[in-house]
Order: C-alpha cells, then sequence, then structure tokens
C-alpha cells in the first residue's frame, strides 16, 4: 500500500510547529518554534506569549520542516491544520498558510480539532495502541475526561467548569515564588514537602461526575498562604506544594479510574503538559495496577502542542475523507 | 461606589444585578489579587446574561468566545507583557464587535482600554470571606442597600 504523507500545521496558541506524518504513526519532522530557539537560550521550553508571533515564523518552521524530512512538495498527500479550539487570531495564520499550500499543490486540505491531536499523539509514541480507551487531557488550557470510541470518535465525560489544572498548577507556583510555568517547580518542591501537612479540599462535584473544578483549591492555597502571612507565621513552601499535589492529584486518579471502570476500557492514555507531573505518573500507576489498567503516557516533546500530533490525528480522517474545502472558517471555541 | 461582599451568594447577586446593565459593547474591566474572586464575578455575570455554558478560565487561551444568547468576549491579560502583544491577537477586532467584554487583570493593559469602560475593583479584607469592591463607570446607586455593612 502507498504511504501517506502528511503535512501538519499547529499554531492554536503559544507554538508555531509544522511536522511530516507517514501514516499516522511515523514522524519524519516536527519542529516547533519554542524548542529550536528558546531552548538553548533557556535551556527548557518556555512558552511566551510573543511566540503569538506566529506570522514572522511560519515561513522558517515550514522550511525546515520539510528539509528535516527529506521530502517534496510533491510526495505530500495532504495539509492538516488545526482550525479550533484557540486564538482566533493564531489558527488564522496556520490556516491560510495550510489552505495556500493546499491550493498550490492541489492537493487535500485537513481540519484537526486540537484536542483530537493531544490524544492522537499517543499513536506516534505506541504503535499498537488502538482505541478504545480512556483518555485524560490535562494542560495548561484544558482538562478532559474522554471515551476514544474509535479513531476521531469521542464522546467527552468529564471536563472543567473553572480552571484548568494546568492553570491552577502555574498560579499556586506563582504565589509560592516560582518561575512561570510553575509546574515542575511545584512537582520538584513537593518532593522534599510533606503532603499531609495542610488538608486542602477534595473538589470532587456531584457523585458520578467526571467534571472538574480546580478554582477551589487554587482559592484554598491562596487564604492559606494569605491567612499565615496575617498571623505573621512563616510558610514551608515544599508543604503547600506537596499538600496542594496531593489534593490535585487525588481527585484526577480517583476520576480517571472510575471513568476507565465505567466505560470498561483496559487501556488510559494522559495527554497535554500535566502529564509530565511524576506525582501524578506514580499515582496512577498504582491506582492502575490495582484494576489491572494499562496506562500510557507520550514522551514531553508530543504533550505540549506540536504538529506531529495533528498530522496523526489527520491520517485517520483522511482514510475517512473527511476533508476541507478552502472556506474552511477557524473556531475558536471549538468543541470535541 | 464602594460595597462590600460576604459570600458567594452575594457575588452571584452583584454579578446578576450588574449583568442587567449591560449592553452591546460595554467593557467590564475586572481587577484585583490572585483569587479575589474575578472569575467567580465574572462567571455571574455571564449567568446572568443568560449564558449556560461552563465559564472556563480563559488565562491560558487569553480570550474565550461565547455567542449564545448573547455574544461576550471573555479575556483574561495575566499572562500578556506587553500591550503589542493584545494588537497581535487581534484586540481591535473584538473591539470592534457588537459585543459585550469582560477583561480580567485589565490594569496591565489599562493604556488600550477605551475610556467608557465600567472598572471593578476587588479587594481583600482582613476576614477572609469578604471582599471589597469598588465600581466606577456604573451607577448601581439604586441597590446599594442590598450590599451595605
Amino acid at each position: 500500500m502507498k504511504d501517506i504523507i502528511i503535512l501538519a500545521i499547529e499554531t492554536s496558541c503559544d507554538e508555531t510547529s509544522v511536522a511530516v506524518i507517514k501514516n499516522g504513526r511515523e514522524i519524519l519532522s516536527n519542529v516547533v518554534y519554542t524548542q529550536i530557539d528558546l531552548h538553548k537560550k533557556f535551556g527548557g521550553v518556555v512558552p511566551e506569549i510573543a511566540s503569538r508571533k506566529h506570522i514572522e515564523k511560519i515561513d522558517l518552521i515550514f522550511t525546515q520542516s520539510l528539509e528535516e524530512s527529506g521530502l517534496n512538495f510533491s510526495d505530500l498527500d495532504a495539509i492538516a491544520v488545526t482550525y479550533g479550539p484557540g486564538l482566533v487570531g493564531a489558527l488564522l495564520v496556520g490556516m491560510s498558510y495550510a489552505k495556500a499550500l493546499a491550493f498550490g499543490l492541489g492537493i487535500p486540505l485537513i481540519p484537526v480539532n486540537h484536542i483530537d491531536g493531544h490524544i492522537a499523539a499517543n499513536y506516534l509514541a505506541f504503535p499498537d495502541l488502538k482505541p478504545p480507551y480512556i483518555a485524560l487531557i490535562v494542560s495548561g488550557g484544558h482538562t478532559h475526561i474522554i471515551d476514544v470510541l474509535d479513531y476521531g470518535e469521542y464522546e467527552v465525560l468529564g471536563r472543567t467548569r473553572d480552571d484548568a489544572v494546568g492553570e491552577a498548577f502555574d498560579k499556586v507556583a506563582r504565589t509560592l515564588g516560582f518561575p512561570y510555568p510553575g509546574g515542575p517547580y511545584i512537582d520538584k518542591a513537593a518532593k522534599d514537602g510533606n503532603k499531609e501537612a495542610i488538608k486542602f479540599p477534595r473538589t470532587y462535584l456531584e457523585k458520578d461526575s467526571f467534571d472538574f473544578s480546580f478554582s477551589g483549591i487554587k482559592s484554598a492555597v491562596l487564604n492559606y498562604l494569605n491567612s499565615m502571612k496575617m498571623k505573621g507565621i512563616e510558610i514551608n513552601a515544599n508543604d503547600v506544594a506537596a499538600s496542594f499535589q496531593e489534593a490535585v492529584v487525588d481527585v484526577l486518579v480517583e476520576k480517571i479510574i472510575k471513568a476507565s471502570l465505567k466505560m470498561n476500557h483496559k487501556e488510559i492514555i494522559i495527554a497535554g503538559g500535566v502529564a509530565a507531573n511524576s506525582h501524578l505518573r506514580k499515582r496512577l500507576k498504582e491506582e492502575a495496577e490495582i484494576h489491572y489498567l494499562d496506562v500510557f503516557y507520550p514522551p514531553m516533546s508530543l504533550c505540549t502542542d506540536n504538529a506531529a500530533m495533528i498530522g496523526a490525528a489527520a491520517y485517520y480522517q483522511f482514510k475517512k475523507g473527511i476533508f476541507a474545502n478552502l472556506d474552511l472558517n477557524s473556531v475558536p471555541n471549538l468543541k470535541l | 461606589m464602594k460595597l462590600k461582599i460576604k459570600s458567594l451568594l452575594e457575588t452571584e447577586a452583584l454579578g446578576n444585578i450588574i449583568s442587567k446593565k449591560l449592553k452591546e459593547k460595554s467593557i467590564i474591566c475586572l481587577t484585583g489579587d490572585l483569587g479575589a474572586g474575578k472569575t467567580t464575578l465574572t462567571q455571574s455575570i455571564m449567568k446572568g446574561l443568560g449564558i449556560e455554558e461552563y465559564i472556563t478560565s480563559p488565562t491560558y487561551t487569553i480570550v474565550n468566545e461565547y455567542h449564545h444568547p448573547k455574544k461576550v468576549f471573555h479575556f483574561d491579560v495575566y499572562r500578556i507583557n506587553d500591550v503589542d502583544e493584545m494588537f497581535e491577537i487581534g484586540f481591535d477586532d473584538y473591539l470592534n464587535q457588537d459585543a459585550i467584554m469582560i477583561i480580567e487583570w485589565a490594569d496591565i493593559i489599562e493604556e488600550i482600554i477605551p475610556k467608557d469602560a465600567i472598572w471593578i475593583k476587588i479587594l481583600y479584607t482582613d476576614n477572609i470571606d469578604e471582599r471589597l469592591i469598588e465600581i466606577t463607570g456604573m451607577d448601581l446607586e439604586e441597590h446599594y442597600e442590598n450590599f451595605r455593612d
């Protein structure tokens, strides 16, 4: 069978990224702007608003990505692009670029949902992974529990009603004086802290609900810090980090395990930046083993926003013939 | 004007009252420390406007759009470092639409906020469950009784 080569573009938020993907499973190239430039400068991936200047970067990223793939224009079978959810201005840059390419090359344009991409990231990391399974998407902007029925077929079982989990991590980190993004610093500080030190609330919402709410715990941490300050008591940042993290992980783990058992799936996949949290990984693995469930995490480079995951999701749409016309519009509040 | 709110219920009541006074092109600017209750007040205003979806935080996405039953743009400019970034994400285009705008952390981009905007400042008090609310650009005198000390 002929190989299907898809060039994918992702510009929904902070990252400008272009990837070339073979048969939905193999990465020929995956260039993300923040990783090639700022990585060296700061020794890590630093999401910054200025990287929203997608328009200045996309040509460079595209050229580098095609070059790294070792392919030519004529090898491409389709162009895929994120059309939502995200920032309208950011989405439009990738979309215009993708449309021009598809039109110029006379090949199909594939519209991809960003969340679908996060799920599909796992197909790149685990060649044998197949639906059905349960997916937990945890990032700065998203918190979803999804029943993945088939490629591109989903039922959203739960999502946050206020703050995304990554955002709660970042805001608590900031009040503890850690740099942005603060998730990794909380993870690190928590290792030296006592997770039983402070009893922060766990918000489970209604019985049987798979929805989340993280604004309560964020406020509880801030209130705790304020009241300690007023009383003149010095806080132990490691204990606060550990206690906060424990509360959040308790809720995430309980809900994802419950969802897997309810849907009778044997596999759980995790994606999004918070999937890198070591305590979440450890606790989920322990809990999953008790119930004979397998847990999969893609590598960090595929957890944060990237175009490779968009190319992976696009492959399954290509096979089903789900294409867009050139009048495709971005949908900032696109739902799964 | 200044008023005090002492509970989540009062926040919801205030949000509902504010929502009834908004029209197309109204801009609400919310300021206050992390955890003061900007998002909670926003959720209450949105509920008053008849929006039934979950009002999730736009900290990461900068703006969330709602289209039914009213057009509302919910901004959170917490991550913005420079006002130029607002123009890069099309802030002008949002301003030019017939929509209600709610902007959290608006003080960060004060220089580009239209003059007729309504400013709501939420301040902590010594009491952990209480907030002092300062409103400029909107008259709520007739409701003042509800929130007096």
